[in-house]
């Protein structure tokens, strides 16, 4: 099979040409280096993304607060990832890098906070 | 009660936090921040994706995590910051007039002001589609603060107007939180945003990006009912006999930003009709002396990481000029944006040194593969550089030296090889 893909691993953005079979690939064209290629294979045989949403917050001058997964996951588990997510609530105060969801779907990454939380009436000082 | 202060920043987003962490280390002791807000951030509060800071931290953050950084080093340092303080005018001799719940009216007096508010998103006025006027028509940034803020779903089925990278983020927000999102539109020919989202947001959610193709009707009565849509010819009209109907109760509107230069107008500061923004020298002082601008009230930035870059510059500058150290230019050179690109940052140049490396950034007009892109003055060429690809959703920039620049007019221009 071929696939036009624009490389993003720098700003350069190639247009490469990839030629694989199944989880194979079998030609890269068009890349300005080595990274193309990889960013191919990654792309092709494994992309991984970092999920991004919110959890609900009990008590906490926000309704909701915003989470990541620590590190990438497999792209075809995101929404098993998202339906624990959905289910989650965690109680405030809530710390920056706190784990909220541990191993969400065995996708091997921990949803952590990407923001504190204080307490319902709290306020920034 | 009017209070003086060397450096007044307006804006807590990423360029008002970098200026005043930028200037606040640079000596400046008597630095005061104003937001509007409850919080500092700016937009980076509902910006909860990644792809923030690669540049600086070498990290790819969330926009709070990114926000957090500096908030901490303005807290470290002492910086002195108002929140739910709103500017609501300034003149031209640096009174800033602010209100706030608490104090009221407040009147500062600044020998420096640093201009940090960001921008607005145009809104369906600004379109004029024709049609009825019901109840789900957000645009796209509002549709964020409701989801990633308030944790609201702002509906079921979404369109989505315009490929801009806060449409193409909003398209998976939207598909994560479980809601439809039938398609993005774009009216050019090219996606808006980056390539990267175009990967990330629409590929991994199978959501179609509809290119030239625009909404030309609204459906619905109270609540949207269904937007139609058709293609649109080169002259971006649209082509009879190409409508679709799309039900949908979300038309989300991601068709631009407008710098919020309204105080700016008033304190007589020259805007330039393309960016928006003001027109500023490489310092990036603005026609006003004294006042200086960064970030997205100044153009249109996709990388935060300039963003910032911007606002430390912008610290520094104004740092020099409190500290007595500004000088007078020999010469005021002007920039013009030539065949292929869209506009400059900086327009003007103000020649002090002729060893100074001055950088101009750019957006190309149009999207040119295999480009270069030259600066000529009096008719000679003084700098080319060779592009694999220019596209007007990248900012690009060069850098040309004082000595090259002979006369007080300098042409950059883009096109094919
Ligand atoms: C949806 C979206 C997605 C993005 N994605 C990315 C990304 O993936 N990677 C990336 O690098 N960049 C991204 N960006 C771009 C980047 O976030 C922005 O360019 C940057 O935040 C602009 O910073 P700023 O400080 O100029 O403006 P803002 O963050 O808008 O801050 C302006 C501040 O000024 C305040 N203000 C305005 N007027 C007044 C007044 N009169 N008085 C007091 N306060 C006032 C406002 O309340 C606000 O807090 C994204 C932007 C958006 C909107
Ligand atoms: S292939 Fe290499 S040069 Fe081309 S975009 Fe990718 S990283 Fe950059």
């Amino acid at each position: 099979m071929k696939k036009e893909m624009i490389c993003i691993r720098c700003p350069k953005g190639c247009r490469m040409n990839v030629e694989y079979e199944n989880e194979k690939i079998i030609r890269v064209t068009g890349n300005g280096c080595k990274k193309g290629e990889a960013y191919a294979f990654d792309e092709i045989v494994k992309p991984m993304r970092i999920v991004t949403s919110t959890v609900r917050v009990v008590g906490g001058r926000l309704p909701v607060v915003p989470v990541k997964t620590s590190i990438p996951v497999r792209r075809s588990i995101i929404f098993p990832v998202m339906q624990e997510i959905y289910k989650a609530s965690v109680k405030a105060p809530i710390k920056e890098g706190q784990v909220l969801i541990k191993n969400p779907a065995d996708c091997g990454a921990d949803v952590v906070a990407t923001l504190g939380m204080e307490k319902t009436g709290t306020k920034d000082d | 009660m009017i209070e003086n202060r060397s450096l007044v920043i307006i804006g807590s987003g990423p360029a008002g936090l970098a200026a005043a962490v930028r200037a606040r280390k640079s000596g400046i002791d008597d630095v005061l921040l104003l937001e509007r807000e409850d919080q500092l951030g700016g937009i980076l509060k509902q910006c909860i994706h990644t792809g923030f800071g690669v540049k600086i931290f070498k990290e790819e953050l969330t926009g709070p995590e990114f926000a957090s950084r500096y908030i901490r080093k303005v807290k470290e340092l002492g910086i002195d910051y108002r929140l739910d303080t709103m500017v609501i005018s300034m003149d031209e001799g640096k009174n800033i007039t602010a209100v706030n719940p608490r104090d009221g009216l407040v009147v500062y007096k600044a020998e420096c002001v640093i201009l940090a508010m960001g921008c607005r998103e145009r809104a369906r006025g600004a379109l004029r589609i024709p049609g009825t006027n019901p109840s789900g028509i957000f645009t796209a940034g509002t549709a964020q603060k409701f989801v990633n803020i308030e944790g609201m779903k702002p509906g079921k089925t979404a369109l989505i107007l315009g490929s801009g990278d806060i449409g193409l983020i909003m398209a998976r927000r939207l598909a994560l939180e479980g809601m439809k999102v039938k398609a993005v539109c774009e009216i050019m020919p090219y996606p808006g945003g980056l390539e990267r989202n175009i990967i990330q947001c629409l590929e991994d959610f199978d959501i179609p990006l509809r290119l030239s193709h625009t909404v030309v009707r609204i459906h619905g009565g109270h609540r949207l009912e269904g937007v139609t849509i058709a293609r649109v010819d080169e002259l971006l009209k649209p082509v009879p006999g190409t409508e679709e109907y799309v039900k949908c109760d979300m038309l989300l509107l991601s068709v631009g930003l407008i710098p919020e230069n309204e105080l700016s107008r008033e304190a007589g500061i020259i805007i330039d009709p393309v960016t928006g923004g003001a027109i500023v020298n490489q310092n990036l002082e603005t026609s006003v002396e004294g006042i200086f601008a960064c970030g997205n009230v100044l153009h249109v930035h996709d990388l935060v990481d300039y963003v910032a870059i911007e606002a430390e510059r912008a610290a520094k500058s104004a740092v020099e000029k409190i500290k007595g150290k500004g000088k007078d230019p020999k010469k005021r050179i002007q920039i013009t944006a030539g065949n292929g690109i869209r506009y400059t940052v900086p327009q003007i140049i103000d020649y002090y040194d002729e060893n100074e490396k001055i950088k101009i950034y750019f957006r190309s007009s149009d999207k040119l593969d295999e480009s270069r892109v030259t600066v000529t003055c009096k008719g000679k060429n003084i700098y080319t550089k060779k592009y694999k690809r220019l596209i007007p959703a990248e900012m690009e920039y060069i850098k040309i030296t004082a000595s090259d620049i002979k006369g007080r007019k300098v042409i950059i221009e883009a096109e094919k090889r």
